[in-house]
């Protein structure tokens, strides 16, 4: 075991990969002399060279086009984006070029890029350093969805990311780049795309959450059981392909369900998992389903701290469900 | 090069041999070919979606010259990132022709699996890629693609087709700009037919010309007679030596006419005049070249009608074979989607499988 926070984790299943696989090439802005604003790609210019850390034109929407003609080409382009807040100049190349280009070619034309962007607020980033928009990535028939909450997954997930067949939009939980750390296993490790994790058992409510909206209902779940209720936590790690199976099963163990995300309610991926156990467990349920999420406004930058999620929300949900 | 406009075939079909590319009899018979072929084709389609037995259809009418062309000048391991108005670039690269009218039709004989629009076509075996509707998308992929080579040191090279409009675009600027920086083995070839569906070219832009947009990027732009088969050859043959060379891109705007309208559901009379479309009859581009051929005895009366007959029976005969095949089965509408069909898209198929069962 080695500890590592979440960067460093990046950092280390880039260079792995880059090692295992000439193909597997780095590109964006800032990624190369400079090793990432964020420093994910540190080092790795130095040692794969020019050719394959590219640091390119300030331009998403050309880092994304060109990746995807990379990958048509043979290359496995890993494309960062510096804040999620930046794709959007290059949405339509992901979601109608990208997700699309396996399906439209009858499976001729695989497109496999894995685009690494960090997401989400806490870091007094305003509107364009903070937001959380999975769910436009969720909803598009095509991409896989991973988001990372450990260093050891952030690991394991980004290495089969780069491995797999199939795009993959990977976000990264900025405000926790540095501030969790933890023991990540020695060699050729792997996580397996659209597995879920239990991050602590427990048996009267279960929250369901991804992203670093686990370490908050960690911290909830903790003062949950300073009061007498036992708090399962399960983070999905993947959002497309769901582990549905580990989504029912906690569901039909606990009955009473808090759905926990950053991005804002409506819309959310938080509706997707609620409906999802209404159609096929609503038998189990104790309680309403209760969604804990940002709110329907931009994100702000003064009161971000009451935009996002806390302890403190999430436990007065889990109180709500629990007494229903 | 940015005012001009490199021709070698006058309108009345006499020649400046000095500017002949270097093709065989053989190899211009061939191109002749493929002029009538896709004229032909463009005819019977339009024909086959008045009669419901294609849903829509894109001409590429006045245009054959100016794709045909181009494509010719690519070796067989090079790539096209093509947009939609270029049928002659992807068969004289030898693909089927029953395979591209089962993609009109959608049926199960399409490589695409009846997934797309007509005219969205590609094949992987010919490095054809599949394109979008979206326009210019295609431009920074062509970019990437030809980084790709050039980082894996291969020598290929990469050739995007794209209209005027799409120089509107910031893909446009996206894909130019990465080619540019880069250096990458990349021939833009922009096909100016005046018009995006009804809007005119002049209204895309204020620049005096396409072609010079490249110097802002850092390379060398031309403009050549689009309906003028042999400058499009060998300008564009010129660009893709010069990119095989590691002497980097060219942007090359093929200045030509749609004759027709943008697709089976355009009406161009409300956008245009007559007398323009009669202007550009004049400038025809199968005309053009038959009168070049004959011109240099290439070519009897005899011969062409021979051609023309070849190329009509070879299209009702793909036509045929083609509307021999069933639509695709249900279950291949939930595949590719991802390389394994997850278990929501499963239980999705069963359903639809179900529900859409025969009694």
């Amino acid at each position: 075991m080695t500890t590592m926070n979440i960067v460093q984790a990046v950092n280390s299943a880039l260079r792995e990969e880059m090692q295992r696989d000439d193909r597997v090439i780095v590109l964006g802005e800032d990624v190369g002399i400079n090793g990432g604003v964020f420093r994910a790609t540190e080092g790795l210019y130095k040692e794969f060279g020019g050719n394959r850390v590219i640091d390119t034109p300030l331009s998403e929407l050309g880092i994304v086009g060109v990746a995807v003609g990379m990958a048509l080409y043979g290359l496995k382009p890993v494309p960062e984006i510096q804040f999620l807040d930046f794709i959007y100049s290059a949405f339509d190349q992901i979601v109608s070029e990208i997700a699309k280009f396996r399906y439209r070619s009858g499976g001729q034309f695989p497109c496999h890029v894995v685009i690494r962007a960090p997401y989400g607020g806490g870091i007094k980033g305003g509107h364009y350093h903070s937001q959380s928009t999975e769910a436009y990535f969720a909803h598009t028939a095509g991409l896989k969805v991973v988001i990372p909450s450990t260093p050891a997954d952030t690991k394991g997930l980004l290495k089969s990311a780069i491995r797999d067949e199939d795009p993959v939009i990977f976000l990264e939980p900025k405000k926790i780049y540095r501030a969790v750390k933890g023991d990540v296993p020695e060699g050729d490790f792997t996580v397996p795309i659209g597995t879920a994790r239990i991050a602590k058992p427990g048996n009267d409510v279960s929250i369901i959450t991804y992203g670093a909206m686990v370490h908050v209902a960690l911290e909830a779940a903790q003062r949950a059981s300073d009061k007498g209720t036992d708090v399962e936590v399960l983070d999905l790690r993947t959002l497309v392909p769901l582990d549905i199976e580990a989504v029912l099963t906690t569901a039909k163990k606990t009955g009473r369900i808090v759905v926990l995300h950053e991005a804002a309610r409506t819309g959310g991926y938080g509706g997707e998992i609620s409906a999802l156990i209404t159609e096929r467990a609503i038998d189990s349920l104790q309680a309403p389903i209760i969604r804990v999420a940002g709110y329907d406004t931009p994100f702000p930058y003064a009161l971000e701290n009451v935009y996002l999620p806390d302890a403190r929300r999430v436990l007065t949900a889990v109180d709500k469900v629990a007494s229903y | 090069m940015d005012g001009q406009m490199l021709q070698v075939i006058s309108l009345d079909g006499s020649y400046d041999t000095k500017s002949e590319p270097d093709l065989s009899n053989d190899q211009l018979k061939k191109l002749y070919y493929f002029l009538v072929l896709v004229r032909t084709l463009d005819q019977k389609c339009m024909n086959l979606q008045r009669q419901g037995r294609i849903g829509f259809y894109v001409p590429c009418i006045g245009q054959e010259a100016s794709h045909i062309g181009a494509a010719y000048a690519l070796e067989p391991n090079d790539w096209i990132f093509p947009a939609y108005r270029e049928p002659g670039a992807i068969l004289i690269r030898g693909y089927q022709l029953s395979k591209l009218i089962s993609q009109f039709i959608g049926n199960a004989n399409d490589p695409l699996k009846g997934r797309q629009m007509p005219n969205h076509f590609g094949e992987r075996s010919v490095n054809y890629v599949t394109p979008s509707s979206p326009v210019a998308t295609q431009v920074p992929q062509a970019t990437g693609a030809a980084m790709a080579a050039k980082i894996l040191g291969d020598k290929n090279v990469v050739l995007t087709f794209f209209g005027d409009g799409a120089t509107s675009t910031g893909d446009f600027h996206a894909g130019m700009n990465f080619a540019g920086v880069f250096q990458a083995p990349v021939v833009f070839v922009c096909q100016n037919n005046q018009y995006a569906i009804s809007v005119p070219v002049k209204k895309q832009t204020a620049s005096e010309s396409i072609a010079i947009k490249a110097r802002a990027y850092g390379f060398e732009g031309i403009r050549v007679d689009g309906n003028d088969i042999l400058a499009v050859y060998r300008t564009v043959k010129e660009a893709v030596d010069k990119a095989r060379s590691g002497k980097g891109p060219t942007l090359i705007e093929s200045v030509t006419y749609r004759m027709g309208p943008h697709s089976t559901s355009d009406d161009p009379t409300r956008y245009r005049e007559a007398a323009e479309v009669e202007e550009w009859r004049q400038r025809d581009p199968v005309e053009r070249f038959r009168r070049y051929l004959s011109k240099k005895s290439l070519l009897s009366d005899k011969d062409d009608q021979e051609i023309r007959e070849r190329a009509a029976k070879e299209i009702d005969d793909a036509v045929a074979q083609a509307e021999k095949f069933p639509p695709p089965s249900i279950e291949s509408m939930f595949e590719d989607v991802y390389a394994s069909i997850p278990w929501n898209l499963r239980e999705q198929m069963d359903e639809a499988v179900k529900l859409n069962k025969k009694e």
